[in-house]
């Protein structure tokens, strides 16, 4: 298959290593975050800890649209599509996520019309063939997503559709960045940058983590090979001494982004002052809201919004391991009341969540069996 | 443990955890008699001294037609399967149909046909059935139950509690082209490919595996719901030891990887109807796996696995990519898990 199995052969990727441990200082402890969850699903997913070095500690970063989303606005999400009338879509990623009073699967089981749409133009089209209901999309997501949400928001007003609207969770990555560059328990030594989301961002706004914070931040595909490849492209900055952005995933990423994308974006959406992120708190101009002119179109000014807030339930350690601050079989709860079919924290949810990257693929692997597996079958 | 859900979900029809839990927590301790017993794909029943395999099985599947077969074919396979995987050949089956007011007689003809033409091919006979007819709503077109009794095979005795360690792992072929063939069929997605369900009864290849390998057969099971996946962290619990599968062994056609690549799903994950696993012993795996790769059907068997002491109750996977020529490198591997029931797309049960 083009484009995956180059980029799987066993032979680069074992070179990969081997420059990976010839790079790689022994007296030195490397902590390097991909910021991804796509990446960190990648990363358990092919094994690739495996084979690397013990000194290079990967550090799994906030972008995961799921777990970053506050209990909170899954709530208010759930009070609006308990109007009479009303169906709720979201992608399946959100369907498990629990809310106060449980999941939007829960919800479905007692009688909320709960939808699974595979993307908001979905959602749309359900609008258009549900004429007598109300179609809510439920939206989440960096950067990656938006533009798509934006483009249905254009959309919707354009055919003047009115029995739909989007209740909007989207956040930008930038911002989540800095707050974990800002709290004081984070040494991290370079970045792997996200890959889908710089398809639309780009790489230019990652500059101010080299300049300023002089770390290295390579943009990464989601292959074993991409990883090895912005693995080694981070040591070598590291070694030199420099900070630099840097791209391994041109085949997919534009230095400049991806500028339609950016273009809807900017018609539909606004910055919101502050919005609350899972783990790391209020985050100044982190997410986007609906503009005024699509307001017809904005669930939270169509519906009454309580406006919850939440805390998280008081065991569950989700922050800290959003901020790479804890693995996730550090939490107490890990792997015995939390689990990817009983979640309590959203990163158990999400296949792009930590917990649940951890708990599929690592957990339990007996690390002797690695050693003595030799052939097999 | 008791079943402690508050309320019944999807995931409950799933195939996955959340199935067993229902089954062990709920079904298994009030109904089931002998509770103690692993749950197999069928029960054995002794009468008058013989024994004898019963099974059961509801089929609800939206398209009612796909490519490869359609509800009618699979109703009549369906449980097919299930004996032949318990070691057993189907001799009866009784029906019930749950018919949708406003049904159109020629769809209910044309699965009618279908379930006739699957029992010709199966050589098994009808032998009973009811139907029922609910409002409008309140089931979408038409759902099938079928119930099979059969003779269980004198050669071969199927037992979790059998399996040993270096046990091969033998599958009938490749993966996923039903539940993707579904999921494609829906037309949610907008994707195409030149795929059809693996539908079949799957008898005469084990008969065939039967003949030669009989005595070295341990434990067999077609991953229906929740896939590959799910039936073999099954198999690791029941029998207290690891599996340990090679991920570039396991058959798997180029349009499954890249739909799968594509929506973020495992095919080992995902439903088959027309595939069995087998655990069959050392010495008997080649003659297994050769018996298959001569019956018409069973080219693309392949040994994808063994049965290891450790780790308890666990399956893993070596990945593709090994670091064969470093001593300093592991192979690498991942464990898996069964699946969690629906997910970011929701797998069609069946």
């Amino acid at each position: 298959m083009r484009y995956v199995d180059e980029f799987r052969d066993p032979e680069l990727i074992t070179k990969a290593s081997e420059e990976i441990y010839r790079l790689a200082a022994p007296e030195r402890h490397y902590r390097i975050m991909e910021v991804c969850g796509g990446h960190t699903h990648a990363i358990y997913r092919f094994g690739l800890k495996d084979i690397l070095p013990s000194n290079i500690e990967l550090i799994h970063g906030p972008g995961c649209p799921v777990c970053v989303l506050p209990m909170g606005r899954i709530d208010d999400g759930l009070a609006a599509a308990s109007h009479n009338d009303v169906i709720f879509a979201a992608f399946g990623d959100m369907m498990r996520v629990p809310g106060t009073h449980g999941s939007p699967f829960e919800h479905k089981a007692r009688g909320t019309d709960v939808r699974i749409v595979y993307s908001p133009a979905d959602a749309l089209q359900l609008a258009r063939k549900n004429p007598d209901k109300h179609v809510m999309f439920f939206a989440i997501g960096f950067e990656t997503t938006a533009p798509s949400t934006a483009l249905t928001l254009m959309r919707a007003k354009s055919e003047g559709l009115k029995n739909f609207s989007v209740f909007c969770n989207h956040v930008t990555i930038i911002p989540a960045i800095r707050a974990i560059l800002d709290s004081p328990d984070m040494r991290l030594d370079g970045f792997i940058g996200p890959g889908h989301v710089s398809t639309v961002i780009g790489c230019r706004p990652y500059e101010w983590i080299a300049r300023n914070e002089h770390k290295p931040v390579v943009t990464s595909g989601f292959e074993p090979l991409d990883l090895l490849q912005s693995i080694v492209m981070l040591l070598r900055q590291l070694l030199a001494g420099e900070a630099r952005v840097e791209n391994q995933y041109k085949r997919v990423v534009p230095w400049e982004g991806n500028r339609a994308a950016l273009k809807v974006m900017a018609e539909v959406f606004q910055l919101r002052p502050y919005f609350e992120w899972r783990g790391l708190g209020f985050i100044s101009q982190s997410a986007l809201k609906i503009r005024d002119e699509y307001a017809e179109w904005d669930a939270e000014q169509r519906f009454p919004i309580p406006g919850s807030r939440v805390t998280d339930p008081k065991a569950a350690q989700c922050g800290e391991v959003l901020k790479g601050v804890l693995k996730p079989a550090q939490c107490k709860l890990f792997g015995k009341e939390c689990t990817p079919e009983r979640p309590i924290g959203a990163l158990m949810v999400s296949t792009e969540g930590s917990c649940a990257a951890y708990y599929n693929y690592e957990h339990r692997k007996a690390a002797a069996l690695v050693t003595s597996i030799s052939s097999v079958a | 443990m008791r079943f402690r859900d508050p309320q019944i979900e999807m995931a409950h029809g799933a195939g996955g955890k959340a199935s067993r839990r229902l089954v062990e927590g709920l079904f298994a301790p009030l109904l089931f008699e002998s509770a103690g017993a692993p749950l197999g794909d069928a029960a054995h029943v002794r009468m008058d001294g013989s024994c004898v395999a019963i099974t059961t099985d509801s089929f609800v599947v939206k398209p009612l037609k796909f490519p490869g077969g359609s509800i009618g074919e699979l109703a009549v396979n369906g449980t097919m399967n299930d004996l032949a995987v318990s070691g057993a050949k189907g001799q009866a089956m009784v029906v019930t149909f749950v018919l949708e007011e406003g049904l159109p007689t020629s769809v209910l003809e044309s699965e009618v046909r279908a379930m006739s033409a699957a029992l010709h091919k199966a050589g098994v006979a009808m032998v009973g059935g009811d139907t029922k007819v609910v409002e409008r709503g309140k089931a979408d077109l038409m759902y099938i139950t079928t119930t099979g009794i059969g003779h269980l095979m004198p050669q071969v005795t199927i037992d979790t509690r059998s399996v040993r360690p270096g046990d091969k792992i033998l599958l009938s072929g490749p993966i996923g082209d039903h539940g993707i063939t579904i999921l494609l069929a829906r037309g949610e997605l907008d994707l195409a490919a030149d795929l059809s369900s693996d539908t079949r009864c799957v008898l005469p290849l084990i008969e065939a595996m039967v003949g030669e390998a009989g005595p070295g057969i341990r434990w067999m099971r077609d991953p229906t719901r929740g896939g590959v996946a799910t039936s073999l962290n099954e198999l690791a619990r029941d029998c207290g030891l690891g599996i340990v599968l090679s991920e570039e062994e396991i058959p798997l056609r180029d349009e499954v990887r890249g739909a799968c690549e594509l929506l973020g799903l495992d095919p080992l994950h995902i439903a088959n109807e027309g595939q069995f696993l087998v655990v069959v012993a050392p010495e008997y795996a080649d003659f297994a796996l050769n018996a298959l790769h001569r019956t018409e059907g069973g080219e693309d068997a392949f040994i994808i696995g063994e049965v290891r002491p450790e780790p308890a109750c666990a399956v893993l996977v070596t990945t593709r990519t090994d670091g064969r020529s470093s001593p300093s490198l592991s192979r690498m591997v991942k464990s898996l898990k069964p699946w969690h029931g629906a997910d970011s797309t929701s797998i069609p049960a069946m």
